[in-house]
């Protein structure tokens, strides 16, 4: 990690450096599917997928908890709004079948503005209340989308929405082989590149966010709204505008992971999702992009990783004592625990972060100044 | 001739605005008063932590969970060993075994998981709350399987009526047993050495320290003594629906700490209005929900109707109903 942050330093400086390594990254990244395919098999190509959508997902929540320090509980609403967006416009629920340069964005502005309906009573909250206040409407929007098919039906209930039309141009469907060019692609990895095209561009929107007037508007609002206000910083909008930009980024990848999997139901969007999302931000390091980045890969792999425990059981015991699938969340949620314990900064915190950590060495909470004052 | 009378009066009942029938407007007040006392109980560890270490302790829901398996786990061995004991006295055991084991849970959980990062920001101990829940979770799922455990009927089935609605000897022991620990927690709090230690360690850690307080043992002690009382609910509310599951404690913790957040966090007395008030607005707005829209909305709304006054409570007083005014600290 610090050889990590001491190459990128150097690569501010060093320009040829830093193009050979952008280069390097993308000839990984493109060929990516096709060495998962051959090393780990189809379904972690899958899980390749899932951890862009992730990835989105994060830097979108990153914008309202990392950026403008509000915690936000209720995260998975917006993807789940994106979701049934698309999903209630291309498929046989409502006979419509708008193709995917429609939903996607409306998708994304519809979650938008339940971002704004969700930011614009709670502005005057803080902190925790912030927090029960956004988790409570999570959980409203999945039991309005658990009910809502009576009595006149909408949603389709705890079925779900079934056979969504998967992302394709004219006939051209990216959930299926096809051969380009003369080469075979697997429905999974046609879309992988969708969804690293779309990941590319949230990143490149979240940097260019980031040391924008608006970017440190957010961050000023973070560490004092009081003073950012006093600065003249209108900290309603611009609070409002971090609920809308987060909750968009969720939006387009509900509409993703609806044309991707071709099904949705509530039972996707609990509140256990929105913790996780929170959590890979806070495990990388918030506020900071690779990090958040980071987190999000390793919280999608590390479940994923250990369904093979069954294997090790094998090696170890000569036969499977405990279900893998029973075990699996068990260490997940030490790992959490250790992880948090031994790096509580985040495994890549920006540096206004690992700075204000070696500062208060032995003040008590109540005299810092912290991120998430009341 | 007559019947087909009947019935027509039967469908009429049930087209007219339905009229606020007494009885039934007692009995949902009761299931609610029943319900808001366990939630009550659970919130009191979440706001005693709270008050303390400003801290959510996301793992409580779990530790309720545990009190009320580990207690189902003693009941049944004890029925099914055919003890000639009285069931009652077998539900205490039962409850006499879950307390301990909780507050060790309790001290453990804090021990382990929070004191390490007493100084670090926020964010970072909810996140191994968070994680030790899924612990709690999955280990209990381990433990007990993902089927539902029925509770043994050892207890007495008597009902009595109070002016059309029924309330049994169960929901008027529940409602006994949970006042009485609420008198005794406040008691406590108020009267007794460790209360005092309590209070002065919410109020300031560090001039607490200075003035001889052990901090460190008043915060083991705070989690014990929530962890006692989520235990004792656990028990109440696998008594109640006669069933345990390992994953009931996460939608109790959820609506305990609303109950919390909704009476002023960190406030004892908040954390028992705040509990009776969602528990009747919960069975009142699930009763009546679908009067109100005209039969849009029926009762499996019940959940939003609870977060959507906790919504309305936070946007008009943010600081919950007896919580103090917080000034914004800049």
């Amino acid at each position: 990690m610090v050889a990590f942050t001491l190459h990128w330093s150097r690569f501010k400086h060093d320009h040829r450096a830093a193009w050979m390594a952008f280069i390097a990254l993308g000839i990984v990244l493109a060929a990516l599917p096709f060495l998962v395919d051959a090393g780990l098999g189809r379904a972690w190509v899958r899980v390749l997928n899932f951890t862009l959508l992730y990835v989105m997902l994060a830097l979108g929540l990153n914008i309202v908890v990392g950026f403008a320090g509000l915690l936000d509980l209720g995260y998975i609403a917006f993807y789940a709004v994106g979701a049934y967006v698309y999903a209630l416009l291309s498929s046989p629920h409502f006979g419509l079948h708008l193709p995917f340069w429609v939903t996607l964005p409306l998708g994304a502005l519809v979650a938008a503005f339940f971002g704004v309906l969700l930011g614009a009573p709670t502005l005057r909250l803080r902190g925790d209340y912030l927090a029960i206040v956004t988790l409570g409407f999570g959980e409203i929007i999945r039991i309005f989308l658990n009910n809502l098919n009576a009595p006149v039906n909408i949603t389709n209930g705890p079925q779900g929405v079934n056979l969504i039309d998967p992302l394709r141009f004219g006939e051209f469907s990216l959930n299926q082989t096809q051969t380009l060019l003369g080469m075979t692609f697997t429905g999974g990895t046609l879309l992988y590149y969708v969804f690293l095209a779309f990941t590319l561009l949230i990143i490149f929107v979240c940097m260019r966010l980031q040391d924008s007037r608006i970017g440190r508007a957010w961050i000023a609002i973070r560490e004092d709204e009081v003073a950012a206000s006093a600065m003249g910083i209108n900290t309603r909008n611009i609070k409002l505008l971090a609920f809308a930009m987060g909750a968009s980024f969720a939006g387009l990848s509900g509409g993703l992971f609806a044309g991707f999997q071709g099904f949705v139901s509530p039972e996707s969007f609990n509140l256990l999702e929105s913790i996780m999302i929170l959590c890979m931000i806070v495990l990388g390091g918030m506020g900071n992009l690779p990090g958040v980045i980071l987190g999000a890969v390793l919280l999608t792999v590390l479940p994923e990783a250990l369904r093979y425990i069954g294997e090790l059981e094998r090696v170890l015991f000569g036969r499977v004592v405990v279900e893998p699938s029973d075990l699996r969340m068990l260490i997940f949620g030490l790992a959490l625990v250790a992880m948090m314990i031994v790096r509580p900064e985040g495994l890549l915190p920006s540096k206004q972060r690992a700075r204000e950590f070696k500062a208060d060495d032995g003040v008590l909470d109540q005299e810092r100044a912290s991120v998430y004052d009341k | 001739m007559d019947s087909a009378g009947d019935r027509k009066a039967v469908g009429a009942r049930f087209i007219a605005p339905a009229p606020l029938r007494m009885d039934i407007f007692l009995q949902q007040l009761i299931n609610g008063l029943v319900l808001g006392s366990v939630y009550a109980l659970v919130a009191l560890g979440y706001t005693m932590v709270y008050g303390i270490l400003e801290l959510i302790n996301f793992a409580h829901g779990e530790i309720t969970m545990i009190g009320a398996m580990v207690s189902l786990a003693v009941i049944s061995a004890l029925v099914g060993t055919g003890v000639d004991m009285p069931g009652v006295l077998i539900a205490l055991t039962g409850v006499l075994t879950a307390v301990p084991v909780c507050m060790a849970l309790g001290y453990g959980i804090e021990r382990v998981a929070y004191r390490p990062l007493r100084h670090a920001p926020r964010l970072a101990p909810l996140i191994t709350a968070i994680g030790v829940s899924i612990v709690l979770q999955n280990g209990a799922m381990l433990i007990w399987g993902r089927q539902y455990i029925p509770f043994p009927p050892i207890l007495p089935t008597g009902a009595h009526d109070i002016g059309g609605a029924t309330i049994s000897d169960v929901q008027i022991f529940i409602v006994m047993l949970s006042m009485s620990l609420m008198a005794a927690l406040m008691l406590l709090v108020q009267k007794t050495k460790l209360g005092r230690a309590m209070r002065a360690t919410a109020q300031s850690p560090q001039v607490a320290s200075l003035m001889g307080v052990n901090v460190n043992n008043v915060i083991s002690a705070t989690f014990m003594l929530g962890s006692a009382l989520a235990a004792v609910a656990g028990v109440m509310v696998s008594a109640y629906y006669g069933l345990a599951h390992y994953y009931m404690g996460f939608l109790l913790g959820l609506k305990a700490f609303s109950a919390a957040v909704l009476g002023g966090i960190g406030n004892l007395a908040g954390a028992m209005l705040g509990g009776l008030l969602l528990g009747v607005i919960e069975s009142l707005g699930a009763g009546y929900i679908g009067d109100l829209t005209g039969g849009f909305l029926g009762s499996h709304y019940q959940d939003v109707f609870a977060f959507f006054v906790l919504i309305l409570v936070l946007v008009f007083r943010p600081s919950g109903l007896l919580g103090e005014r917080v000034v914004d600290r800049a």
